[in-house]
């Protein structure tokens, strides 16, 4: 089965997300990056179908020459082929012409099935994944936690619960789905797998190659500025230290109703 | 020009996550053209929920009998029909839960027009566009954006309105016909879904009015008995943060944060959870915040309403057995 992952190049964010001085991105001049977790299952579903079917996982990435960090750690966990479509450093390019991007090694390849994350951690656009889906002509499903594939490999079952329901699309391939976090738990990368990832090639593409001019030319949402909500001050009350501080925990929890 | 919504069933109710988005959208259909919903269900679904509609401002609706299951591409189908044609709608949008994220995305793919996900406000701009307010991050960042095109495409962040009835309800009721012409699934690329109902304790996390929350100060995957029984006593469940499923201590169904569980419940007790930025995405809907932490200065403890400082480890079996006590009726054993 050969599997096609699409990934993200994400600022790694811990304590406080601070901006640039034109307030247009996040400043990550003091942060490392990662994929998005999502994305991070989407290589782990990826290399466990092939390890189960034969076949190999390619990984691509829209992003900035640096991307090719988070190509390799793919590379590091079992994906054995990387396709980095380049975009000039400091941009942003909207879901529209991602997908374009995104479909243009997708379409030049012979996938049985391609695996996205739900949503990217940083832009949350939610919607990435079926846009490429249409653009290849194929079904899609979203913010799957479960995949089962058919002992011949030829459908898959992706199930997920919402509002207390258990769905389940069953997908002839080839397909697309978009996972999240939680469909396993990935895997970390072993010393041989670091040093094969080290020496394998990434091909890259510039953007502007991939992206034809109508994707390229077509609306997206235009981002005048980005703005941290401001979190509501708390005055936070401490109740105390240690079990010293549980009658005053009770006395809380009674007057907060929680107990009776 | 007429504002169009996607609006979801349970039960053959509105969901609390549609009346949010009926409210918000309201508020963007005043120059009298009217507000239109669009419902998917089982026979005639916009008959079954048509008192709510119109005490909710919508002035006409399409039912749409769903025959064999949710299929986002087959809602999707006729959304864009209804909100498209000669005359389009303004604005077509839906709750951003999963079902109304995958069908506007969707929708934006058939028409080709951009989709803002997750808006929290949207107020008319220059001709032919909107000024969005749109989470990034779960929330954690605002992004303010314009966005143009003959429909704008939007799904609406449960943070935008809260569910609110018109105050007095209108002379007339709202009207409504039950589409009979339904596109045609093209086989292979319309996939719907078989639905039943989840094992126990699915969900229960999001509506849950008690979280005890667990971070890495549980120490490992045995550690949670404590958390265990005074979730039992509170009458609520367990919830823990991203290191404790990374690790494979719990199940990624019980993380609260960005990529788990958004929770809203009366009172959230997190215990040994130091609170990077993307649990507070999960849990900043509770209204109340207990901390329990070694570490005073951790973010969880500087953001909650109360904090206790000390090991989860002894607070916790203390707090249980002053509860027991109480429950029984006797005085606080804890030694002062």
């Amino acid at each position: 089965m050969e599997i096609l992952v699409c990934v993200k190049r994400v600022p790694t964010v811990g304590g406080a997300i601070t901006l640039t001085g034109d307030q247009r991105a996040v400043d990550t001049s003091a942060s490392g990056f990662t994929i998005s977790p999502h994305e991070e299952c989407a290589v782990e579903e990826a290399v466990r179908l092939t390890e189960r079917f034969g076949g190999s996982v390619t990984v691509a990435s829209l992003g900035p020459p640096a991307a090719e960090e988070q190509l390799r750690a793919c590379l590091a966990v079992g994906a054995s082929a990387a396709v980095l479509i380049e975009t000039p450093e400091g941009t942003e390019t909207g879901p529209l012409a991602t997908a374009a991007a995104l479909h243009a090694v997708a379409a030049a390849g012979d996938f049985a099935l391609v695996l996205l994350g739900n949503e990217a951690s940083d832009t949350g656009d939610y919607q990435v994944g079926i846009r490429l889906a249409h653009l290849l002509g194929r079904p899609v499903a979203t913010g799957i936690k479960e995949l089962t594939a058919a002992n011949d490999g030829a459908t898959l079952a992706a199930t997920r619960t919402y509002r207390g329901r258990v769905e389940t699309f069953t997908l002839p391939l080839p397909a697309v789905i978009a996972v999240k976090e939680g469909i396993n738990l990935p895997r970390y990368p072993s010393l041989p797998g670091r040093l094969r990832a080290r020496r394998a090639p990434v091909s890259r593409i510039p953007a502007a190659e991939a992206i034809p001019p109508a994707a390229a030319a077509a609306p997206e949402v235009r981002m005048t500025r980005l703005r941290v909500p401001d979190l509501p001050r708390k005055q936070t009350t401490v109740l105390g230290s240690g079990p010293q501080a549980v009658p005053a925990l009770v006395a809380l929890l009674a007057e907060l109703r929680v107990i009776e | 020009m007429t504002v169009c919504c996607l609006v979801e069933l349970d039960g053959g109710a509105v969901t609390d996550a549609s009346l949010r988005a009926l409210t918000f959208a309201r508020g963007l259909a005043v120059d009298g053209s009217g507000l239109m919903a669009v419902l998917f269900g089982e026979d005639d679904p916009g008959a079954a929920a048509a008192a709510e509609l119109t005490a909710f401002g919508v002035t006409r609706w399409l039912g749409v009998t769903e025959n064999g299951g949710y299929a986002p591409l087959a809602q999707a189908r006729v959304l864009a029909r209804a909100a498209g044609g000669a005359e389009p709608a303004s604005i077509l949008l839906a709750a951003a839960t999963e079902h109304g994220a995958e069908v506007m995305a969707h929708v934006a793919a058939i028409t080709g027009l951009p989709l803002a996900a997750n808006c929290t406000a949207v107020a008319p701009g220059a001709a032919g566009e909107w000024q969005v307010t749109r989470q990034r991050w779960a929330g954690l960042l605002l992004e303010e954006a314009v966005i143009s095109g003959p429909t704008a495409l939007l799904t609406v962040a449960p943070e935008a309105a809260e569910a609110v009835a018109l105050e007095s309800v209108r002379q007339s009721a709202g009207t409504g016909e039950l589409l009979a012409d339904i596109p045609a699934d093209e086989p292979g690329l319309v996939v719907r879904a078989d639905q039943r109902p989840a094992g126990a304790g699915g969900g229960s996390l999001a509506s849950a009015r008690v979280v005890v929350g667990g971070g890495r100060g549980v120490g490992g995957a045995g550690g949670f008995a404590p958390l265990e029984e005074l979730a039992g006593l509170l009458g609520g469940v367990v919830g823990v943060s991203r290191v404790v499923t990374s690790e494979g201590w719990r199940p990624h169904s019980m993380q609260v944060g960005q990529t788990g569980t958004k929770i809203t419940p009366d009172l959230y007790l997190a215990c040994g959870i130091s609170g990077a930025i993307q649990h507070f995405a999960g849990c900043s809907g509770a209204r109340h915040i207990i901390a329990v932490n070694t570490d005073p200065g951790a973010p969880m403890m500087t953001r909650a309403d109360y904090a206790v400082v000390g090991d989860l480890h002894q607070v916790l079996p203390a707090l249980i057995s002053a509860l027991r006590d109480r429950a029984a009726g006797q005085p606080s054993s804890v030694q002062r």
